[in-house]
């Protein structure tokens, strides 16, 4: 965990007092709403169908136990008992009145939680690996330097009004669990041939209405040098960033257009005349961050207890431990996903009771700490093994054990109709409806890995490009259809998924989905063969064929 | 911005005014008394450009009470009954389609 010191403290409660104030003249006809707009954006406030919603920022998707409680608190006490977990690392509370957010912010801010950098034109919630500090392999914890980043960017004159929204995601593993590649920034640590740690950046990644994987702008930005470097892009960017098209804003459109090639060329002069400036970071600086961040007090235990090979005769909890469970980077510990998927749940919903259930766990079995995940799920990051039994039964009473992680109702889905105001179709209903015919787990195991990500709208909050299978919805005449990609994915390997043909409607999805998967049951080499892996090398015409011959 | 009295409005069928209300979000409607309402029965209903236009002025003007008022298609059932004209608006008048994550 990262303890905030002075400064950030009270520059919360400042916001807190500001909004209050600026929500007081609202209510009272002192600002109109276009003058109000920034405002309350600039605190995580949008206007959906039904109400305000209310975006909470999740820094680098971690969690101390008494913040969980506290998001548990403004969902009962200002909203209807429950919140959303995001894409992005983000919280959602989607029934919240104006009049009661100043109350709801200053709550959070009393655990150092706030809304800031989740809404506006500005360098949003920096996010991260949800095993970071903890994942096996890993070079370093990557929460430090996004740490840095929040600090560096947040309320920062330059770039508060950027021509769109930024995002920028960092890993320091091999395995890409933080989607770097579709972030206007990606940033991956990694060791140089020297031995050094460093950056290799990558820019212009995005979904939306114009979906790029990120390119390699520059392949090490040594930690010194990473915050000048990231200057240097929002420069360039701030100044060529299209601002007479909103569909043509973001810094991938930018990059696209000039080329990798140019835009490098334009950030690395801005870079060569800036970089020896106070942004470059001599080692104190980092290692004050890092001596603010705890870490647990791990014990020696064993991988093997007693305790977990009795359990593994019960062939539920095995399912579990094999689903739900991964290896730590300390003997005798494990990280532990907690399934926000049950089937016929909307994805990513969570209750107050359940916040609060585990926030309780946390303290009991991981150190009193909570990891969120672009997956829409939660984590305990160092659950000891030999806690694994009891801690499952107590997340099986809670609705939080579905074996399901990383299998086929694992979905990620945005809000979509049912809330949101840009959305043209639901969302949740197509994942409610596909966890239900998939709910069978052998048949989940059968099929392996196989991640389902929905959008409701061209926006792509549920990531259906990157998706193995995603789905677009749009509206056709009023109706609701829905285009169907298969091979994307969003993980070191990002490349964005390929139509297989025309929008499908809302009542036939399921079955369309159903149709592809038994295809490639049918069509895979071998049982290890993953979904993307038969997509890649058959393309998409047999799945095509096998989706289209009888519609 | 462009005001309501400038937009070029084209309407296809009965219509109403509806925006968010300001202190809470909910869904409201411009009524025929100058004000709003949660029920869409008790909505002011338009049937030409020149009447939305107006209603619509007459809601923009009101930045106190209600945020983001536009124009949204209705269908009027023989028996006089209003329903939304599309599923947008079936949602924001009967809520979400599914059934909200409840504690135990």
């Amino acid at each position: 965990m990262y303890a905030y010191d002075e400064i950030d403290r009270t520059l919360i409660n400042e916001r807190v007092s500001e909004f209050r104030d600026q929500v007081k003249r609202r209510l009272a006809g002192e600002l109109t709403e276009d003058e109000f707009k920034m405002l309350r954006l600039m605190n995580g406030v949008y206007l959906q169908l039904h109400a305000y919603m209310f975006r909470v920022a999740i820094p680098y998707g971690t969690l101390s136990s008494p913040q969980l409680r506290k998001m548990a608190h403004v969902a009962r006490r200002y909203d209807r008992g429950y919140g959303h977990f995001t894409t992005r690392q983000n919280i959602q509370f989607n029934w919240i009145k104006l009049a009661d957010l100043p109350d709801a912010l200053e709550d959070l801010a009393s655990v150092g939680i706030h809304a800031m950098q989740t809404s506006g034109n500005c360098t949003r919630n920096v996010t991260t690996d949800q095993w970071a500090g903890v994942a096996p392999g890993e070079v370093e914890d990557p929460r430090i330097w996004a740490e840095l980043l929040r600090q560096y960017s947040t309320m920062h004159p330059e770039f508060s009004f950027l021509p769109r929204k930024f995002k920028i995601a960092i890993t320091a593993s091999a395995h890409d669990r933080a989607a770097i590649k579709v972030h206007d920034i990606g940033l991956r640590i990694h060791k140089n041939e020297a031995g050094e740690t460093g950056f290799e950046v990558l820019v212009g990644g995005g979904l939306g209405r114009t979906p790029f994987i990120g390119k390699v702008i520059k392949p090490f930005v040594h930690g010194r040098d990473i915050l000048s470097y990231v200057e240097s892009i929002l420069r360039v960017y701030n100044q060529y960033g299209r601002r007479d098209n909103i569909y043509k804003a973001r810094i991938k459109i930018l990059v696209h257009e000039l080329g990798i090639e140019k835009f490098a060329a334009e950030v690395e002069d801005e870079w060569l005349a800036t970089r020896e400036s106070a942004l470059t970071l001599d080692n104190e600086v980092v290692e004050d961050i890092r001596s603010r961040f705890s870490y647990p007090h791990y014990q020696k235990l064993s991988d093997t207890p007693d305790e977990l090979a009795a359990a593994s005769a019960d062939p539920h909890f095995a399912r579990w431990l094999k689903n739900s469970v991964a290896p730590h980077q300390r003997t005798g510990y494990a990280i532990v996903t907690l399934s926000l998927k049950p089937v016929g749940g909307p994805p990513g919903d969570a209750t107050a009771d359940q916040m609060d259930a585990v926030a309780d766990l946390a303290d009991k079995y991981s150190f009193g700490e909570i990891r969120v995940g672009h997956e829409q799920n939660l984590a305990l990051p160092s659950v000891a093994r030999r806690d694994l039994p009891a801690l499952w039964r107590q997340l099986d009473k809670l609705g939080l054990a579905t074996p399901n992680v990383n299998l086929v109702t694992d979905i990620i889905a945005c809000p979509g109709l049912d809330y949101c105001s840009l959305a043209n179709t639901r969302s949740i209903p197509i994942a409610q409806e596909l966890t239900r015919r998939f709910a069978n787990n052998d048949l989940a195991e059968l099929i392996g890995r196989l991640h389902i990500n929905i959008s409701g709208c061209i926006n792509a909050c549920g990531h259906h490009h990157v998706g193995h299978i995603g789905i677009l919805g749009v509206e056709k005449n009023g109706e609701e259809f829905f285009q169907i990609t298969i091979g994307g994915r969003a993980d070191e390997h990002a490349v964005v998924g390929t139509l297989i043909g025309p929008a499908v409607p809302f009542a036939e999805v399921a079955d369309v989905i159903e149709d592809i998967v038994e295809a490639y049951l049918a069509l895979r080499a071998r049982p290890d063969e993953l979904f993307v892996q038969t997509v890649e090398r058959l393309g998409v015409e047999p799945f095509k064929e096998r989706v289209y011959a009888t519609r | 911005m462009t005001s309501p009295l400038q937009q070029k409005i084209k309407i296809t069928g009965p219509s109403v005014v509806t925006a968010n209300r300001t202190w809470d979000g909910v869904v409201i409607y411009r009524d025929a008394h100058k004000g709003w309402t949660t029920d869409l029965a008790e909505a002011a209903i338009v049937r030409t450009a020149d009447d939305a236009r107006a209603l619509l002025a007459e809601s923009t003007a009101d930045d106190v009470g209600a945020i983001g008022p536009y124009i949204a298609p209705v269908a009027v059932n023989d028996n006089g009954t209003v329903e939304p004209g599309n599923l947008r608006e079936q949602i924001r008048r009967k809520g979400v389609t599914i059934d909200l994550p409840a504690s135990a």
